[in-house]
């Protein structure tokens, strides 16, 4: 039995199946609680209950929206164009989905342990913004096609500035694996060892750019339903708009996991001595989670001439700034290569 | 058949497929997504190749940013099909004639190849050094840095021309300084008042109750 799965084609490709499914289905099940605790962060905020009547305290309320979506008509607008219409709320999910392929939840627990997996995350999630795209063209419709114009400009202006701190993480760790990079980041000395403090000047903005590669408040610009009612999802009901939603909340949560793995040090404890774990990951994404439903909460939306400007003029300059200087950091071993991690040996 | 040919016999086909379907699809926005399905499969023939890095960056720079401008300024286009049909047709018979010379020099260009008996074990050739990422990276960087500085400094002159070509600062139109908006004085500007039923504001500042 064990040569079928290790030896047979098939076998392979069941095993594949299986571990895909061992992400994904706890994955999608922890994203209907955190959707409910982003309703109820946000609910707190503003002095309200949030959702409290489906299940003890509420807990079933996504499973009960989800039930809603599913059993709803789809209505399709007239003279949208049908296909890309059904591709694009597929692609969205599709797409915030296979990232997860690459991602580590423990020391060896990955499903493709590949050694480009941090270009192949900022390779997919350049692709998302075709599901909003193709939304918005395929409505056929003005508000959403304004909405998803804003999001591809946005997205493409934010992913510089991402790709570019996560390259000064790249030359910290010698590595595009990101076993490898979190391996790099486990020095003994705990929570002060992760990149977080040598790489400091990066860390609000990589989280603020995935906020805007998220199209989350305040930059949720390409949705803003006070101007364009809901964007690019405005013609969208029933279970596309399930799937529109679900891969915008993957996405969010992806964003807080690569947070967590790049300067946060992943399933590393941050006390030395404890052992570390995929407990660690998982409460890290939980705060990190926690963050993007307050700011959620708490801060107004951006205009668009300062968002673009906020990205290009600021962002830009500041993280390639910082990719040169960590470049000499690293070469010349400043503070026993604190930017050098390869030096250390592991 | 291996799970490697029959992969590669998927990317193979959907490349091909999408490359004809930009072509033919009557709707340019298809065209650009077919396009993109062309380069999301060539990138995973890049894979199959043990070029992953290439793969990445195929679908980084070319799906991510190339092809997504192109969908923008396609989407922004109001092309009219029934012009643009006509057009084919008064070029179809020169395009006929260049699609048929290429032809030819591709017939005579396979007609004299001569293939290395040892070329079959070279084609996929093993990266035993290193992984590609890092061999990429010693070449362009120790034996061809010059060049890929000069490739870098001829994108920026590029770049700049663009810029300096199309911008154009006018004075009737009012230009928003983020910073000056930022920094202004709220008491100087803002006023809070209290006007009584019937009386309104009669100057919004020197009216106002503090």
């Amino acid at each position: 039995m064990p040569a079928f799965f290790t030896d047979h084609p098939l076998g392979i490709v069941l095993v594949i199946l299986l571990q895909c499914l061992l992400i994904l289905v706890p994955l999608l099940v922890a994203l209907a609680f955190l959707l409910y605790a982003d309703r109820k962060v946000w609910a707190a905020v503003q002095l309200r209950r949030g959702p409290n009547v489906v299940g003890p305290f509420g807990l079933l309320q996504s499973f009960a929206d989800f039930l809603k979506y599913v059993v709803k008509e789809v209505v399709v607008p007239a003279g949208a164009d049908k296909p890309v219409f059904f591709l694009a709320p597929l692609i969205s999910f599709v797409v915030a989905a296979v990232a997860w392929a690459v991602i580590p939840f423990d020391d060896g627990w990955v499903l493709a342990d590949i050694n480009v997996a941090v270009l192949y995350v900022l390779a997919i999630s350049s692709l998302g913004v075709y599901g909003i795209i193709m939304g918005g063209w395929a409505s056929n419709s003005k508000y959403p096609f304004l909405g998803s114009l804003r999001s591809a400009a946005q997205m493409i202006s934010y992913e510089v500035s991402l790709g570019l701190i996560i390259i000064g993480v790249i030359i910290s760790s010698g590595s595009l694996n990101f076993g490898a990079i979190v391996r790099a980041q486990d020095t003994g000395l705990g929570l002060f060892g992760w990149y977080w403090l040598v790489h400091l000047p990066m860390v609000p903005l990589f989280f603020i750019s995935a906020l805007a590669e998220t199209n989350r408040p305040p930059f949720d610009l390409p949705e803003a339903e006070s101007e364009l009612v809901a964007g690019y999802q405005v013609e969208y009901s029933s279970t596309p708009f399930l799937l529109f939603m679900v891969g915008e909340y993957m996405a969010i949560v992806l964003m807080c996991t690569l947070t967590a793995l790049l300067f946060f040090g992943g399933w590393l404890s941050p006390v030395p001595g404890l052992p570390h774990g995929f407990f660690w990951l998982l409460l890290k994404i939980l705060l990190l989670f926690f963050v993007f439903a307050m700011v959620k909460a708490i801060t107004p939306r951006y205009r668009y001439d300062q968002l673009m400007r906020l990205g290009w003029k600021v962002f830009l300059p500041l993280s390639l700034a910082w990719v040169v200087i960590v470049a000499f950091l690293a070469r010349f071993e400043v503070l026993g290569g604190a930017w050098a991690r390869w030096t250390w040996g592991a | 058949m291996t799970p490697a040919a029959f992969a590669f016999y998927l990317f193979a086909v959907t490349t091909l497929a999408g490359g004809l379907m930009t072509v033919v699809s009557r709707n340019p926005v298809h065209s650009v997504l077919w396009l993109i399905l062309a380069f999301l499969s060539s990138a995973g023939l890049f894979v199959l190749l043990g070029a992953e890095f290439v793969a990445m960056l195929l679908v980084i720079v070319y799906v991510g940013a190339v092809a997504v401008l192109f969908l923008f300024v396609v989407m922004m286009l109001d092309v009219d099909f029934a012009a643009l049909k006509a057009e084919m047709a008064r070029y179809l018979p020169l395009a006929l004639l260049i699609g048929l010379i290429v032809l030819m020099q591709l017939a005579i260009a396979f007609g004299v190849w001569e293939r290395d008996a040892g070329a079959d074990g070279r084609i996929a050739a093993p990266m035993g050094v290193a992984e590609n990422t890092r061999a990429i990276g010693l070449i362009l960087y120790d034996r061809y840095f010059l060049l890929f500085q000069l490739a870098g400094v001829i994108l920026l002159v590029a770049m700049i021309g663009a810029i300096v070509l199309t911008l154009r600062h006018r004075a009737d139109v009012k230009r928003q300084d983020a910073l000056a908006q930022m920094f202004r004085d709220p008491a100087k500007t803002l006023a809070l008042t209290n006007p009584r039923p019937g009386e309104g504001l009669a100057s919004p500042i020197e009216g106002a109750r503090r």
